[in-house]
């Protein structure tokens, strides 16, 4: 068998991964049409093939005491058109947000505008190399300086930490920058965070990675903070509440200053989990809110690419309480303009020290801003509105058919849970996989954990009623099939997949984490 | 009649001898799904009742078991380790999670029976 045919057709012998369950061989190579079967880079080409000219190495004394190589290390070998039709094929199989709509609950999967990529590949920014003298990067200091400052006027907020890269890491920051006031006013036995059911999930993580014991607030009925639980729990032994706002059910915390009066008149600290503030940006200020703190998600709010696009990027917002405890580095209006403050004296004294390398995500800076800018504070609002209209359009045609968790309007998101499927034998699971046959990304499925079997739908201020339409009937037809009995449908979704339903439950138990070659001798053979 | 007492939050607790066996219901192993991994306390250490003793993870969620009453861990179930389809397999039996040595058996008066459990699962479904 010659190379070429094993890159395309090796799985005509049909051995299966570990997990994978039989797919029903419709031809004859195992290729679906132009859905290429790709193996692994590893099982194509062949030893000694390179892409390009190298000379043998001249005759040379090792000089490792014996602790040389001894055997070829198995790297494939391959052609250049090879490897590009190796990672073409890859990123076909690939859905994303440029491929179609993206209905990721708690995701916030929206249109990455072209312009912010254009600008972020402008030399005078690209080319900057972090280890550069900076008086030679004055743009790049205005830049930052430039997106605090919008970043402050939306917030409400005096100071903004923008080295966090990504959301959770903001959340170390805001609480650590938390830990630190309260060690500054000599209260350091504060043991206790609380966080309401419906918060993020990496919220309790935070607390517990920065030594504090995790208190669970219950919610109401209506999807919200209890706020008299959440009173019967606030004592001087709560360092901070962790309040996610909109929550992960889609919805607006209405009790939040009574919540804030709560929090601080424990003496506590109120930090508020941002990464949904695409549903209020423009419309509301934290600050207004009686936030101390909040970690704002670039990649999701101000559209930087994400989930495999991109790096994240997650600057804090902090009231003046807080500022002094900001991670370096700094940058401050000085009596020579901008200037970087990367050490401890001063002012920053009480810095948390740094939590990353350099500045931060540089590149998603400038793509953050020219999405602000070229919005403008009403085209923020805008995209508030819109991302709250769009979550409400399919709430209100879907609610016949699927069944939603939480009476009334939500935010950006629309939570549904898997009542309308009782008695079908069809679960979320079955319900998201069949969507993937009919050609969509599926919502998040079975979080938030306060309902059952939960369908979480973000579709994002992007989307357009058309796409909104087709969107919606295809869950209305689909839920119509299960209601019909179709269940054979949802079992065996996946069908077009490049693989079928996996296995999760062997993957999990015994998982196969490494690929071993076949004998090199067999390969030398071929 | 049934030597098993249950929680709201799912656990089951059953004497035998001096020490109280636990683990959770079949109704929570069918909530959860097929069960992937286990976390047990060490031995020897103490639980409270109602706060975290243990962790199980599906593939759809983690979740903490809480232990029904308060003791001290005199053995837990190395079994599940390897095997924790067991749980899902027999959780009222071989998926026992672990034995406690009780502080107050009188804490056991204090949950459900079966008869109660069972009129429990059906008003939260």
């Amino acid at each position: 068998m010659s190379d070429w045919s094993r890159a395309t057709g090796a799985r005509l012998i049909g051995d299966r991964a570990p997990g994978e369950l039989a797919a029903p061989r419709e031809t004859i190579t195992g290729n679906r049409g132009l859905q290429i079967e790709e193996n692994l880079i590893f099982e194509q080409g062949s030893l000694g093939r390179c892409g390009i000219d190298l000379a043998d190495p001249p005759l040379f004394r090792a000089r490792l005491g014996g602790l040389e190589r001894q055997g070829p290390i198995g790297l494939p070998g391959l052609s250049e058109p090879q490897v590009v039709r190796h990672f073409t094929r890859l990123s076909q199989k690939n859905y994303a947000i440029d491929s179609g709509l993206y209905p990721l609950g708690s995701c916030t999967m929206k249109h990455n505008p072209r312009l912010n990529e254009k600008l972020a590949r402008l030399p005078g920014f690209a080319d900057i190399h972090p280890l550069q003298p900076v008086s030679t990067v004055p743009g790049a200091l205005v830049l930052i300086d430039t997106l605090a400052h919008w970043l402050k006027t939306l917030t409400g907020m005096p100071a903004i930490a923008l080295s966090p890269g990504a959301g959770a890491h903001g959340e170390l920051c805001g609480i650590m920058s938390i830990r630190a006031a309260l060690e500054a006013r000599g209260e350091r036995r504060r043991s206790r965070v609380l966080v309401p059911e419906s918060a993020h999930g990496t919220n309790p993580a935070t607390a517990a990675a920065c030594g504090y014991n995790v208190d669970s607030v219950s919610g109401n009925l209506q999807g919200r903070v209890d706020i008299e639980a959440l009173r019967a729990k606030l004592d001087t032994d709560v360092a901070a509440l962790m309040l996610t706002n909109p929550n992960t059910c889609g919805l607006f915390e209405n009790e939040i200053l009574e919540i804030a009066a709560a929090v601080h008149a424990a003496g506590a600290f109120f930090y508020c989990d941002g990464a949904n503030f695409n549903a209020i940006v423009g419309r509301v200020r934290p600050a207004d809110l009686g936030i101390d703190c909040m970690h704002l998600n670039l990649h999701k709010t101000f559209s930087t690419p994400h989930g495999g696009g991109g790096p994240g990027s997650g600057p804090v917002a902090l009231a003046a309480s807080l500022a002094p405890y900001a991670p370096l580095p700094w940058l401050v209006h000085g009596a020579h303009g901008l200037e970087l403050v990367e050490h401890k004296k001063g002012k920053t004294q009480q810095a948390i020290g740094r939590l990353k390398g350099f500045h931060g995500q540089m590149g998603m800076f400038v793509r953050a801003l020219a999405y602000m800018m070229s919005h403008g504070a009403d085209g923020l609002r805008q995209v508030a509105e819109d991302a709250v209209l769009n979550a409400n359009y399919l709430r209100v045609r879907l609610k016949s058919d699927l069944s939603l968790s939480f009476p009334g309007p939500c935010m950006h998101e629309v939570l549904f849970d898997d009542c309308f499927l009782r008695e079908t034998g069809i679960t979320t699971l079955d319900f998201a996989k069949a969507l993937i046959d009919e050609g969509y990304h599926p919502m998040t499925m079975y979080f938030p954990l306060v309902v059952h079997g939960a369908l979480l739908i973000e579709p994002t201020e992007t989307e357009s009623k058309a796409s909104l339409d087709h969107f919606a009937d295809v869950l209305k037809a689909l839920a119509s099939k299960a209601r019909l009995g179709d269940t054979a449908r949802f079992h065996a979704a996946p069908r077009w997949t490049p693989r079928r339903r996996l296995d999760e439950t062997a993957a999990a138990r015994k998982p196969v984490l490494r690929w071993h070659p076949e004998p090199i001798e067999q390969q030398a053979e071929q | 009649m049934s030597t098993f007492r249950f929680t709201r939050d799912h656990e089951w607790v059953r004497l035998d001898g001096d020490l109280a066996i636990v683990g959770i219901t079949d109704y929570a192993q069918s909530q959860l799904g097929d069960v992937v991994y286990v976390e047990l306390p060490e031995i020897g250490h103490r639980v409270e009742k109602g706060k975290e003793a243990a962790v199980v993870e599906s593939v759809k969620a983690a979740s903490e078991v809480y232990a029904p009453v308060s003791g001290k861990v005199a053995e837990i179930n190395e079994m599940l380790a390897a095997d924790p389809a067991t749980i899902n397999a027999d959780p009222m039996g071989d998926g026992w999670f672990i034995k406690l040595r009780l502080d107050d058996p009188k804490e056991l008066d204090s949950l459900m029976n079966e008869e109660d459990y069972k009129r429990f699962i059906e008003e939260q479904s």
